[in-house]
């Protein structure tokens, strides 16, 4: 590993983070990287700290010790909101829009940070990607159905026109078809040069689209290899994709 | 992009089959400034007169409703103020009245006799509001990173806390007796007076112009997504860049800074401050008007001060002395104003139950809907145009 001058091509790189809630001890020691153009997903169970791991990667908790590098710069004490213009994009858990305002308006915070015709032209493209959030543009966030708010979570974020995207079980709650159409837009706008860091506990789904993936354990990595070789292995499989 | 292209040209070829009055309403959403200018000169002159046909002639004088109208001008400011705060940020503030106070407070202690400091009102208007706002500040810095029902309690107990330091202060602010002998406003050539309330009328219009046109465009600036990015969820708005410590910090300091303007302008109009006038009651009242009126819509809250200000000082203690003499038995010997809060209460929940959203709920989706096919694309420096 240490040999490998691949290390200059993370984006992002956690070191030897540990996180807290209080006494309570969510992440031990993770460390993992993602590189420029890959999809990582980060799998394991409920509790394990996968949201803990994003939210620390995107500022909403502050790393007791360790590091976490982004795009070249120490940012583990840095403020989420100056993280966006930076360039990393949170679709937080539960999709959390903004309910009582429109589809548009969710859309226009997501590109808080930009000026105004950049946000018309990543409007432009969010609404290529989730051609439905166009047609219901005017309508009330909270009144989406379930797929829709999770289109809306991500496109809201992909408004900042971030270079590394974290989204948080972006298949939660979603029926089946839907599941697959998520799959292939995430897949789609990785294609389109976004660097994608994703939490799923639909493993079996998140290990195909994924380059790599990290299996989490109570706060700690136990498995860092790539997709295939986890949805291979048998520990994997027993564990995360329901087979005895 | 294509489609998106067709919906302007829609709207543009749908524009020239306006008709006239299309396209007076058509300006005026162009111009907002101007139509709330307009709006108010014409509400400014019509109230005066209206007042002058029955029934409102059998209630008062022209005289003292223009002063009454003084005082609902006063609520006005203070809930469109207080607005900005529950109704935009989302933060509920149970001791709006304490800002309140320190206008006036500013004012009394500045421009009368008690310390023999004269300053003229037009100065003080923007001085109070300033130290109001720092108190706004002041409070908020610490305890903005509390959540809901908790930043409620502490605004709560602020709220308490001013009025009981005015009033122990006996040394500082006369105590309980509050300062007497506030100065007037003065202008040459023109009359501030308890007999003449139509230059305070005239000021008091001006300022809620002036607040008006102010608020509604920092409701559409980037500020104003902010606020309701916060109201909605603060930690999405975190994760869309919204600095939320600084943005909530900015709503408390403008709804402190309205109400400090009422506070000037309500001490000049009874010459008298006293701490017994800002107490909870106050709060609530503002807090029931911006409810009542529909959280969030700037006109909505406005006039719902205005109706519950006029219901609560005219009104209800008009509807006690109609009654008492034709001896109905019951409704006559009913005391209203005693009521006044019972009433306020009965229509909270009434309200609660059946309209949630306020007697005036925001209008700004469906303008939203109308401007954001053209928002986007036809005019992407439309807030840098000069409106007024």
């Amino acid at each position: 590993m240490t040999a490998q001058p691949a290390a200059t091509d993370d984006l992002l790189s956690m070191e030897a983070v540990d996180a807290f809630y209080g006494h309570i001890q969510a992440l031990r020691s993770v460390t993992i990287n993602v590189r420029r153009g890959e999809i990582v997903t980060l799998i394991g169970s409920n509790g394990a700290g996968k949201t803990t791991t994003l939210k620390t990667i995107s500022g909403l908790v502050r790393a007791r010790s360790g590091r976490v590098m982004f795009d070249g710069t120490d940012i583990s004490r840095v403020d989420a909101y100056r993280l966006v213009p930076r360039g990393l994009g949170h679709a937080p858990e539960g999709r959390r829009i903004f309910s009582r305002l429109s589809v548009f308006e969710n859309l226009q915070m997501g590109g808080f940070t930009r000026k105004r015709s950049e946000v018309n032209e990543d409007l432009a493209r969010v609404f290529q990607l989730f051609p439905r959030l166009a047609e219901r543009r005017a309508q009330r966030g909270g009144s989406l159905s379930g797929g829709e708010q999770q289109m809306l979570a991500i496109g809201r974020a992909l408004m900042s026109r971030p270079k590394l995207l974290l989204l948080d079980e972006p298949s939660l709650g979603l029926s089946p078809i839907l599941v697959q159409q998520i799959f292939s837009i995430i897949q789609e706008i990785n294609r389109q040069g976004t660097t994608i860091l994703l939490v799923e506990q639909n493993a079996l789904q998140a290990l195909n689209v994924a380059q790599r993936g990290y299996v989490l354990q109570t706060g700690r990595i136990i498995l860092a290899e790539s997709a295939a070789d986890l949805a291979a292995n048998p520990q994997v499989r027993q564990a995360y994709l329901g087979e005895i | 992009m294509t489609r998106q292209r067709g919906t302007v040209e829609d709207s543009e070829t749908g524009a020239t089959a306006l008709g006239s009055t299309d396209r007076l309403f058509d300006f005026f959403g162009r111009h907002r400034s101007v139509a709330i200018m307009a709006a108010m000169l014409l509400v400014a002159i019509a109230l005066p007169l209206i007042v002058l046909a029955p029934p409102f002639s059998g209630f008062n004088t022209q005289g003292v409703w223009i002063d009454n109208f003084n005082g609902a001008g006063i609520y006005v400011l203070l809930a469109l103020g207080l607005n900005v705060v529950v109704g935009l940020a989302g933060l509920l503030d149970l001791g709006y009245a304490a800002f309140f106070a320190i206008g006036a407070y500013t004012y009394g202690l500045l421009a009368s006799s008690f310390y023999g400091i004269h300053v003229p009102f037009w100065p003080m208007l923007i001085v109070g509001a300033l130290v109001a706002a720092l108190f706004g500040i002041a409070l908020g810095a610490p305890t903005l990173r509390l959540r809901g029902d908790y930043l409620a309690i502490v605004t709560l107990g602020f709220g308490e806390i001013v009025p009981v330091v005015f009033t122990n202060s006996d040394a500082l602010t006369n105590g309980t007796n509050g300062i007497s002998g506030v100065d007037r406003p003065s202008l040459p050539g023109i009359i501030f007076g308890a007999s003449n309330p139509v230059p305070f009328y005239v000021t008091m219009v001006v300022m809620l112009t002036i607040v008006l046109i102010l608020l509604y465009r920092l409701q559409d600036s980037r500020l104003g997504r902010a606020w309701m990015a916060i109201r909605e969820d603060e930690l999405a708005a975190a994760s869309s860049g919204v600095n939320t410590i600084t943005t909530k910090l900015l709503a408390f300091a403008l709804g402190a800074t309205t109400s400090g303007l009422a506070g000037v302008f309500a001490a000049s109009r009874l010459v008298f401050v006293s701490p017994d006038q800002f107490g909870f009651t106050v709060s609530f009242t503002i807090l029931a008007m911006v409810v009542l009126g529909g959280m969030g819509n700037i006109w909505g809250v406005a006039i719902g001060a205005f109706v519950v200000f006029i219901v609560q000082s005219v009104v209800l203690k008009q509807l006690t002395n109609f009654l008492q003499p034709l001896n109905i038995p019951f409704l006559s010997s009913i005391d209203f104003l005693q009521y006044q809060f019972l009433l306020f209460g009965i229509a909270l929940v009434a309200m609660m139950l059946l309209r949630p959203e306020g007697l005036f709920p925001s209008s700004r989706r469906r303008r939203e809907l109308h401007t954001a096919q053209g928002d986007d694309l036809s005019s992407p420096q439309e807030s840098a145009e000069p409106l007024t």
